[in-house]
């Protein structure tokens, strides 16, 4: 493993991807301490004032939006949503994911078959529509948001594991354990798992990127979490409204947004790239 | 072929099946139907007489069973929000502007990956495959719904070439195709770039190389049919989430599509309309990627569903 982490991070993209996502989460946690305003409080007299170094208020590094608010405190504050909903929605996805795609993929007939269907409604289903439905359903906040990013997810991970599974099952070491009286839950877990967490870090590590960004859709569509938590998806909507005459609203929480995904793609093709040699350069 | 098209379409019964139960349940726990079509002061003996007309007081698999009854002869429920029309029209009356989207967004997708993926694999390791690398991952870190409103400030408030909203002939389709396009173009572009490279290196390429042939007829007569297999398949598995897009770049463009109409829907509680959007979105994927494989024959002569 150690092997692996030295060559994922001898590309320098993905120490640049590094360094980002760090910066990012740093930010989250201490965002009470960074921030230099308050995110949430409304400041009327100091409205749409453009970021500092374009003429603006000398206060606000990246403009003030259309109640007078910080937007930079704003968008320190968003990466703690981003970052939690990102990270827990994926750990949840994933478990679901790898149990099912485990069991579809050593048990196989029936329980594979079920299995499989239930992918392929869920793949069938365009998943933006679907998760507005069920936020719609039970009302948007984050428990209900990861949960369903957990239940609806999961996928991806679980054809993962089974192609990866079927290509170990029948290999001599699983056969070996089995022969040996082995339980089976015994032989999924010890023997069978190790062999597939590399293709699962991957999907994993690009998956965040694909979860913040469905957080921002849905907090633009006004689907996530709700104020007075700040998300930059709902900062992008607000500033939606006010491009034509302050640019700076909408174009900030977009660049943030793209920065973190960016870098999660970067550590993800890296780290793709290190487990699989035959694919570098590729 | 034939047999195999009515296999295929066999094989989405159980799929369809499975998008109706989801559904339904997610409708039946959405809250009661009946206290949101009756006024607030409306008697117990009210409530209950229209939970009787629309069958509600059943047992809950009888329910379904209706349920699913209306919806083979296509009555998908009436909307509270138009004047308790029929759902379906009113889908349906929406659904060519989302086709128009997501098909130009295809087009864009395409026109941009095609060439940038074959300049980048044919110039290895040079400037044109590390720009194109740099700018197809920037197109896939970046949210659709972000680039669009960037490119309605520079090419309809600051340049003036484009409308800023709203689906009033070409010109208005050109920003949502592009905004949901690109996410699909980066990635098309990284992909044919490795399939391309894949297949390059390939022994019969070498050969045909080996014999005279020049680069150009190398690559067009032998490496691009064969790379094409998985940027087709890649597409077509891609086609729900271009759907799925474009919600999120109705909304930004105001464009009147289904995705806009499931939107407003949910946020006045219509469910019948939801509901309906959800079902006929999902078959339409599904039609659009038994289309794709039907497209492997046409690329790849071995393949045949006869």
């Amino acid at each position: 493993m150690t092997g692996v982490l030295r060559r994922t991070f001898s590309a320098p993209t993905a120490v640049a991807g590094l360094v980002v996502l760090l910066a990012f989460i740093v930010m989250a946690v201490l965002a009470p301490w960074v921030s230099p305003h308050d995110p949430v409080t409304p400041n009327l007299l100091s409205r749409l004032s453009p970021p500092s170094w374009a003429g603006g208020d000398a206060r606000f590094f990246l403009g003030s939006d259309h109640l007078g608010r910080d937007i930079f405190s704003r968008l320190i504050y968003g990466t703690r949503v981003a970052l939690l909903v990102g990270f827990v929605g994926v750990v949840m996805a994933a478990t679901i994911g790898i149990s099912l795609g485990l069991a579809a993929g050593y048990f196989g007939g029936t329980v594979d078959n079920v299995i499989m269907r239930v992918v392929d409604t869920l793949i069938a289903i365009p998943n933006v529509i679907l998760y507005l439905t069920v936020l719609g359903v039970f009302g948007p906040s984050f428990t209900v948001l990861v949960l369903v990013i957990g239940f609806i997810n999961w996928t991806t991970f679980a054809r993962v594991v089974r192609a990866e599974v079927l290509s170990v099952r029948h290999r001599e070491f699983v056969e070996a354990t089995r022969a040996l009286g082995q339980r089976t839950l015994v032989v999924i877990v010890r023997h069978v798992l190790p062999n597939v967490i590399a293709p699962i870090i991957v999907v994993a590590t690009l998956n965040v990127a694909t979860v913040i960004i469905l957080e921002a859709s849905l907090s633009f569509l006004g689907l996530g979490v709700q104020p007075p938590t700040v998300t930059w998806g709902r900062m992008l909507a607000d500033g939606r409204g006010y491009i034509a005459t302050a640019w700076w609203l909408a174009t900030f929480p977009g660049l943030f947004i793209t920065l973190a995904c960016l870098s999660l793609i970067l550590i993800g093709d890296s780290l793709r790239d290190a487990l699989d040699p035959r694919l570098r350069g590729r | 072929m034939t047999v195999y098209l009515l296999r295929r379409l066999v094989q989405m019964v159980p799929v369809i099946f499975g998008i109706t139960l989801i559904v339904f349940v997610l409708l039946r726990v959405s809250g009661d139907p009946v206290l949101l079509m009756l006024p607030e002061d409306a008697s117990q003996s009210q409530i209950d007489t229209l939970r009787r007309s629309l069958g509600l007081d059943k047992p809950i698999a009888q329910q379904y069973l209706i349920f699913m009854g209306d919806l083979v002869t296509g009555d998908f429920g009436r909307s509270i929000r138009y004047g308790n029309q029929p759902v379906l029209p009113i889908v349906l009356e929406r659904l060519p502007a989302t086709l128009q989207l997501t098909l130009g967004a295809l087009v864009v997708a395409v026109l941009i990956s095609l060439p940038a993926g074959i300049i980048a694999a044919r110039n290895r390791r040079r400037w044109p495959d590390y720009s194109a690398s740099t700018l197809s991952i920037l197109g896939e870190a970046m949210p659709n719904f972000w680039l669009g409103i960037m490119l309605i400030l520079i090419f309809a408030i600051h340049w003036q070439l484009f409308p800023v909203s709203g689906r009033s002939g070409f010109l208005s389709v050109v920003l949502p195709a592009v905004t949901l396009g690109t996410g699909l173009a980066a990635m098309l572009t990284r992909l044919m770039r490795s399939s391309l490279l894949e297949v390059l290196s390939l022994d019969y390429v070498r050969t045909a190389t080996a014999k005279g042939m020049r680069p150009r007829g190398v690559l067009l007569k032998h490496a691009l049919r064969n790379s094409l297999m998985s940027y087709v398949t890649v597409l077509g598995l891609q086609i729900a989430s271009l759907m799925a897009g474009s919600v999120v770049t109705e909304q930004v463009f105001a464009w009147p599509g289904i995705g806009l109409l499931a939107i407003q829907a949910i946020n006045s509680r219509d469910m019948a309309v939801v509901q309906a959007v959800v079902i006929v979105a999902s078959i339409i994927v599904m039609l659009a990627n038994l289309a794709v494989d039907l497209l492997y024959a046409v690329i790849d002569p071995r393949i045949s569903y006869s």
